[in-house]
């Protein structure tokens, strides 16, 4: 006996939501789906008229999905928002090539201005580059770096008020067991936050309209809706934290599946005890991006890298900043340390 | 998407072979015989010594228990409560100025009648530790969890605030306490010992029913911990204890506060996991083991004969993924196996949460969570998970579904489907609703049953969750579902009158 839709009573089920359990039409689920992240770019006032927003686009499901429901609440309920895709390319043959032509075909679909920012006009290194120098192991730190700071520089040439990613409720559940795992309380604070404001020069405020939205939900949207996705796992293994987080939540998920959003209540509920040290977010110094240290994660790196000392923005050397700063040379053995690599 | 859009550049520290030094790292001289950690080896003298220490240095830290009050130590018989009782027996044989200065008394609540225990096995569990209360010389009280079902409501009504003592009263009261020598009064006379009282077959069939109500494991222990926790505090409170000591080691602080984040009590960690937890006002529970490792404990209770015995729990022998509690356990357990430093890192996690618990000190008419006496977390601001999830239940159902919740409300099953918070008249909803509802079951009638959605009003988030996953919240006890009415109808009431009150009512 065919399910009938929970919703509407009137046509047949044709999946069964993750979220909620509740047997839906496609219809149904479309505007359920729709109208749940409309609801969040309300009740968080996410934007306001006549901004213009930059949606990150990487052509994996969860930009892509964002995009389509981006333009089409746009239109719905008269936002009033100027959209565009905005893309980095980071340089990585393979990698990169598929998902960009992804993001471009949107950009037809769509009829969305986009803009691809490259690495290689960024910082004059292409990842590949950087890969030759640093090796895989670290590899995932550049790009990780790079890509915000591209994301905002991309922004600022295109004018853009507001980033806008494709963060969704998992991306956001399993940062805040990796920041509980890795005691890393400022980011516990800061991680469910829904958006940023300007945080400094050079930053532009990013905000997570999918934050609630679970990543099975956006594969379903995007498989009903027949919306074309390129599948961008980063080919390099996601770091040790991140790796174990994701499969506990995912076995939470098998056990409760209300348990992503349960955790990214209690995210939203902590309270960090009185006067216990956060760091101060200042700015760097040579490039004026928000930093907690005198050079900025990302000119600390492409030092390395331009010096031919790739382990420079690997480890922690905050006391070599001022040196760099000032120019002055490093030691012999501040050298050697700094060159060894493993692969 | 490349998930790296954080930097996150250290990589967790990898499991090192420890180096061990063959001397004592404190006295440099004796053998080592304990190692704690790389680099940490104790010879036993020594080790003995920094064990009692640190229980001594954790309270006195902490300033909460005051010279000559009564302290209920919850003992289950498991190893931390045991060493912890270890630990308060040797603060008291201590000389004056490291001497221990509160009156101790016992606690065991046998849950044997829910963890498949024969009337045999709880009477042989129960002698054992008996004996072993018997020998540490303080007043011992031997509850049956079967007691939980005659508790009165008045356990879930936040008690008048505990008078605030600070800590240059603390200082005070020490002094006071060291001039009039009270140290000498508190030599054991007469050890006042309440044995197990017999159980009632009937009893222990409704505990259990009760327990089974629960669909999931998760619920049943989340469940078990409720109502293990009142029927403390109740004990506490008729005895006339003013502190209750918990055995939560470190290694259970830290997998309780991953679980506690996975079961939505973000906001009430600090309370959960913290050392001291005041949501009961004139009681507070005390975690004074926290400090220790469940292996420092092991290797202790070992080296110094410390008896424990083994009572199973609602998770033994369960697959790894029986409830988000056991997971946990598993995923913390086996992370620690691979990189040492997640227990202590979590640890310190729930150190710089603890204390915003707001506690006593806000005013007495902040509405707490009926099961778990921690304020409500379900008032918040528009964006957020709770809304959300609301948001999606609403519109899975849609216009017309709405209507069908109503109707579903008869079957148990109706519990898990979204309903609005409030279908009864007053609270608008129009003509329409009230209709529906009377035709069902009577609404606006007083006497009418409680069902789920009425119930989740009085709940905190997490507390909504355990109870979706009750078959029927007809079974909760009398003394939980009579508070849940006498709250509904202060509500009621006040809905009623609203239109008169002037400013803050007094709830
Ligand atoms: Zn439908
Ligand atoms: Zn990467
Ligand atoms: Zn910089
Ligand atoms: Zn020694
Ligand atoms: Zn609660």
């Amino acid at each position: 006996m065919p399910v009938l839709c929970s919703s509407c009573a009137e046509k047949r089920a044709v999946l069964k939501r993750p979220k909620t359990g509740h047997s839906l039409c496609k219809e149904c689920f479309f505007w359920a789906f729709e109208e749940e992240v409309h609801q969040t770019i309300v009740a968080a006032k996410l934007f306001k008229q006549g901004e213009t927003v930059g949606i990150a686009a990487s052509g994996g499901k969860d930009s892509t999905v964002l995009a389509h429901v981006m333009k089409l609440l746009n239109e719905r309920y008269n936002y009033g928002l100027e959209l565009m895709l905005l893309s980095v390319d980071e340089g990585i043959t393979g990698y990169r090539d598929d998902s960009l032509e992804t993001v471009k075909r949107n950009q037809q679909q769509y009829e969305l201005p986009l803009k691809i920012v490259s690495y290689e006009e960024l910082y004059g290194w292409t990842m590949d580059a950087i890969v030759k120098q640093v090796g895989l192991k670290n590899n995932c730190t550049f790009c990780g770096v790079f890509r915000r700071q591209a994301l905002d520089r991309g922004a600022i040439m295109l004018k853009v008020d507001k980033i806008c990613t494709g963060h969704n409720a998992d991306d956001v559940a399993e940062t805040v067991l990796m920041n509980v795992l890795r005691g890393d309380i400022a980011r516990l604070r800061r991680c469910t936050a829904i958006s940023t404001t300007s945080e400094g020069e050079g930053v532009v405020p990013r905000c997570k309209p999918l934050k609630y939205a679970y990543e099975k939900e956006i594969v379903l949207y995007a498989y009903f809706k027949k919306l074309d996705y390129f599948s961008t796992e980063c080919i390099y293994s996601p770091n040790a934290y991140r790796g174990h987080a994701r499969t506990f939540l995912k076995d939470l998920e098998s056990i409760r599946p209300s348990s992503i959003m349960d955790v990214i209540h209690s995210g939203e509920n902590l309270s960090v005890r009185e006067g216990v040290k956060m760091p101060v977010q200042g700015t760097c110094n040579r490039c004026g991006y928000i930093s907690s240290q005198a050079l900025c994660k990302s000119c600390v790196l492409l030092e390395g890298l331009n010096r031919g000392l790739p382990k420079l923005g690997i480890g922690k050397h905050h006391r070599l900043h001022d040196k760099i700063l000032s120019q002055q040379p490093l030691t012999e053995k501040e050298e050697r340390k700094l060159k060894s690599v493993d692969f | 998407m490349c998930q790296v859009d954080e930097h996150y550049e250290e990589g967790l520290e990898r499991a090192e072979v420890p180096s061990v030094s063959r001397k004592c790292v404190k006295c440099k001289e004796a053998e080592a015989t304990v190692v704690i950690r790389a680099g940490d080896s104790f010879c036993r003298t020594c080790f003995r010594e920094y064990f009692i220490h640190k229980f001594r240095a954790m309270l006195g830290k902490n300033r909460i228990i005051f010279p000559g009050e009564k302290v209920l130590l919850a003992v289950s018989g498991g190893p931390s409560s045991s060493s912890m009782l270890r630990q308060v027996q040797e603060g008291l044989s201590q000389n004056a100025h490291k001497k221990l200065r509160f009156c101790p008394g016992i606690i065991f609540i046998d849950e044997g009648g829910v963890v498949g225990q024969s009337v045999e096995q709880r009477r042989r569990t129960a002698g054992e530790l008996l004996t072993v209360f018997r020998a540490a010389g303080f007043p011992v009280h031997m509850v049956p969890l079967e007691q939980v079902l005659d508790l009165p409501s008045s356990i879930l009504a936040s008690a008048s605030l505990a008078s605030k003592r600070t800590a240059s009263s603390y200082k005070v009261a020490v002094d006071r306490f060291v001039r009039t020598d009270g140290g000498s009064s508190l030599t054991p006379q007469d050890q006042e010992v309440m044995l197990l009282p017999p159980v009632n077959q009937s009893q222990t069939q409704a505990l259990q029913q009760l327990m089974m109500s629960a669909t999931t494991l998760t619920a049943r222990q989340e469940l078990l911990n409720t109502l293990r926790l009142h029927l403390l505090v109740h004990t506490a409170r008729s005895k006339g204890y003013n502190k209750v000591m918990l055995g939560d080691n470190g290694t259970r602080a830290a997998v309780k506060l991953v679980s506690s984040i996975a079961l939505g009590r973000g906001a009430q960690l600090a309370q959960d996991t913290g050392f001291s937890d005041s949501r009961f006002g004139d009681i507070i529970l005390v975690r004074p083991m926290r400090d220790y490792s469940a292996k420092e404990i092991s290797y202790y209770n070992y080296l110094f004969s410390v008896p424990s015995v083994f009572i199973p729990a609602l998770d033994t022998k369960t697959v790894d993924k029986s409830s988000i509690q056991h997971l946990t356990e598993i995923f913390i357990t086996k992370l620690q196996a691979d990189f040492p430093s997640t227990v202590s890192t979590v640890y310190r996690t729930s150190e710089k949460l603890q204390t915003v618990c707001r506690g006593p000190s806000t005013p007495e008419h902040t509405t707490r969570c009926l099961l778990c006496v921690c304020d409500l977390d379900t008032a918040t601001e528009e964006a957020s998970a709770f809304q959300a999830t609301l948001t999606s239940e609403q519109l899975s159902v849609g216009p017309s579904g709405a209507a069908r919740t109503e109707t579903q409300r008869q079957d148990p099953v109706g519990l898990n489907q979204a309903a609005p918070p409030r279908q009864c008249c007053p609270s608008g909803g129009g003509a329409e609703d009230c209709g529906r509802a009377a035709s069902g079951g009577g609404c606006c009638s007083s006497a009418r049953l409680l069902v789920g959605s009425d119930l989740r009003s009085l709940l905190c988030y997490s507390c909504q969750l355990m109870v979706k996953d009750l078959a029927s919240v007809e079974s909760l006890p009398h003394y939980i579902l009579s508070e849940a009415q006498r709250r509904q109808r202060r509500s009621q009431m006040r809905d009623e009158i609203s239109d008169f009150l002037l400013g803050d009512d007094e709830g």
